[in-house]
């Protein structure tokens, strides 16, 4: 089943604060978003405006105060801790901005990570492996441990990481944040791919204008609330 | 068994740290062994002495010594089945370290009242043909390398020859083995009738004598009428269990038990912190890893598995190790040369030593464990 109102993810009057000693810190006011199914959306936005907040509540890592998150038509807020984990297994992709890769794996047991909470055999799970390195062009990778690999491989094996589950949507944080250029553009070149050759749904929260336009549509956080433009 | 390769890929992250973890722990578990064999080494006489049996020595000490016509007299007390007499000898063999008991005894009664002695019919009646006959228990035998047929000098510290010579000449005529495990097979025997002829003083003294009771259950009361029947006279009785006696003469340094699991206990906690802090270190370090694994969709109970399982995986792999060395350590025989000579690694605590294996894990591991569990995956992303 599809989102409400056919958007894959529905975020509605969602507020999150938190505290710092006895201050309160509110990152997000009463925020409204919808992500129909198949976008390739980027979130913009200073340091602090609450950019990677959002993510995490929409890929069910944290909570909001108050409101609902709905991904899929499930509301991901009222989930156990234990139901929100198996969720995230089942749905969610990430990309991390530091590739956040287990440096004691080889690149093929850290992208087999997700598939271990799975019901696969050994072999079908090595299939999924191949084919997830295969897509991100590092099938002869597969036994290199992260150390091994540059920036942009790591960020490419986190990909393969993010999609091997083939999650209903891929949340990256910053995943040009660590790279030069041309890893940027490789992994951009990457995830639009993903994008519009195999229909994924892509968040992607990022600083940089020229990862932002890679995307079908941008929004700006600041102050707690979304805009189409960059506020002033 | 799929996170198997996951567990053991953080074993091996720090390998030096891992490595001094697991040796920690091998060297308690070898600890463990050795005390485990030393205090059933010195508790071995009380669990395999005779329920029918008594020992009766002289009131003040066992170095007092007691009049031989007493054993037809014990032999005359209601309740009583059989006596004998047996005496320290003392001696040395070659080297004062080469120690083992050696008894002069009546053959023929001693091996009646210790069926556990096993000889051959042939070997016991050479012994009877044989005045300078000896027999000697299988593990003494293996020790020095003697068989039937060998000459074996020993020179005496307590009795000389009435001749003055101090060196006693016996022939082995045979070698006894246990009916047990725990049955002593490091004593040698001799014959009484040799031996007090040809001694130059203390004719018709006997070191204490061995009873066995016609009903173990009566055991206290016949103890009692011996010591009555020998009060007031020259040389007074103590009569008690042979359990009893086995146990006062380990505990004459302290009881034993307490203090092997006084050390034990410290050394355990000690392994405690050491293999507590490697794994609130591995936890620490890996605070970022460990949320990747929840952001991926691993549950908190998942990944507290998977710390507990680190800690088991190194408390196991240095603990059963330990008592696999341990083991073999101690199979290689009594460290003491003959102090201790039943000397084994009983089968009781190696299950005991599995069991706190799995205990030592569990306890280094629960408290990183459940801090890993209940890791907030927002909080601690935001920290890397």
């Amino acid at each position: 089943m599809s989102g409400t109102n056919g958007n894959l993810v529905q975020v509605e009057g969602v507020s999150k604060f938190f505290r710092r000693g006895s201050e309160e810190i509110h990152v997000l006011e009463g925020l409204d978003l919808q992500v129909p199914e198949g976008e390739f959306l980027a979130l913009m936005g200073p340091s602090g405006s609450g950019k990677s907040t959002l993510l995490n509540l929409i890929g069910g890592l944290d909570r909001p105060n108050k409101g609902e998150v709905t991904v899929k038509g499930e509301r991901i807020d009222r989930l156990s801790e234990r139901k929100l984990a198996a969720w995230r297994a089942r749905h969610v992709g990430l990309v991390f901005q530091f590739y956040n890769l287990l440096p004691v794996l080889s690149a093929a047991r850290n992208v087999e990570l997700p598939l271990l909470l799975t019901h696969l055999s050994k072999a079908e799970r090595r299939k999924h492996v191949e084919s997830a390195l295969g897509v991100v062009g590092l099938s002869h990778r597969m036994r290199h441990l992260p150390g091994e690999l540059s920036g942009g491989e790591q960020q490419r094996v986190g990909i393969a990481r993010g999609i091997v589950t083939d999650p209903t949507l891929i949340l990256c944080d910053e995943p040009t944040g660590d790279l030069d250029r041309k890893s940027g553009d490789e992994v951009l070149d990457l995830l639009q791919a993903l994008n519009r050759e195999h229909k994924k749904t892509i968040i992607m929260v990022t600083h940089d204008p020229h990862a932002a336009a890679r995307a079908s549509r941008r929004l700006y956080l600041d102050k707690g609330q979304l805009s189409t433009e960059p506020m002033e | 068994m799929k996170f198997a390769g996951l567990v053991w890929a953080n074993l091996k992250r720090k390998k030096i740290r891992t490595l001094l973890t697991l040796l920690s722990i091998l060297v308690a578990f070898v600890l463990f062994g050795y005390l485990s064999a030393i205090t059933r080494a010195l508790a071995q006489g009380v669990d395999v002495a005779g329920a029918d049996r008594l020992v009766v020595r002289h009131k003040v000490s066992i170095i007092q010594f007691l009049p031989e016509n007493y054993e037809s007299q014990i032999e005359q007390i209601p309740g009583v089945a059989e006596a004998v007499h047996a005496t320290w000898f003392g001696g040395i063999y070659q080297k004062p370290s080469n120690f083992f008991p050696q008894l002069p005894v009546k053959p023929q009664e001693y091996l009646s009242m210790y069926p556990e002695f096993l000889l051959s019919p042939e070997e016991k009646a050479r012994w009877l043909e044989t005045r300078t006959g000896a027999v000697v228990g299988r593990a003494t035998a293996d020790r020095f390398g003697w068989k039937v047929g060998d000459r074996v000098p020993i020179q005496a510290t307590i009795w000389t020859h009435d001749d003055g010579q101090k060196t006693w000449d016996f022939d082995i005529v045979g070698i006894y083995d246990g009916a047990e495990r725990g049955t002593d097979t490091t004593v040698f025997l001799f014959r009484w009738d040799f031996f007090d002829e040809a001694r130059d003083w203390g004719e018709g003294q006997v070191g204490w004598y061995i009873v066995r009771v016609k009903d173990p259950s009566e055991a206290a009361a016949v103890a009692k009428r011996i010591d009555d029947q020998f009060a007031n006279s020259p040389a007074e009785t103590k009569a008690e269990t042979e359990g009893a006696f086995v146990q006062g003469f380990a505990e004459q340094v302290g009881n034993i038990g307490a203090i092997m699991v006084a050390i034990l206990a410290a050394v355990f906690f000690t392994i405690l912190l050491v293999a507590g802090n490697t794994m609130a270190y591995a936890v620490r370090e890996r605070t970022g890893e460990l949320a990747v694994l929840k952001a991926v969709g691993f549950t908190d109970g998942q990944v507290l598995g998977l710390v507990l399982a680190e800690a088991l995986a190194l408390s196991s792999l240095g603990g059963l190790l330990g008592l696999g060395l341990g083991w073999f350590l101690i199979s290689l025989g009594d460290p003491t040369n003959g102090a201790l000579p039943i000397f084994y690694f009983p089968a009781r605590d190696i299950v005991l030593g599995a069991v706190l294996v799995i205990a030592l894990g569990v306890a280094a591991g629960i408290f990183p464990a459940l801090q890993a569990g209940r890791l907030r995956i927002a909080d601690a992303l935001r920290r890397l």
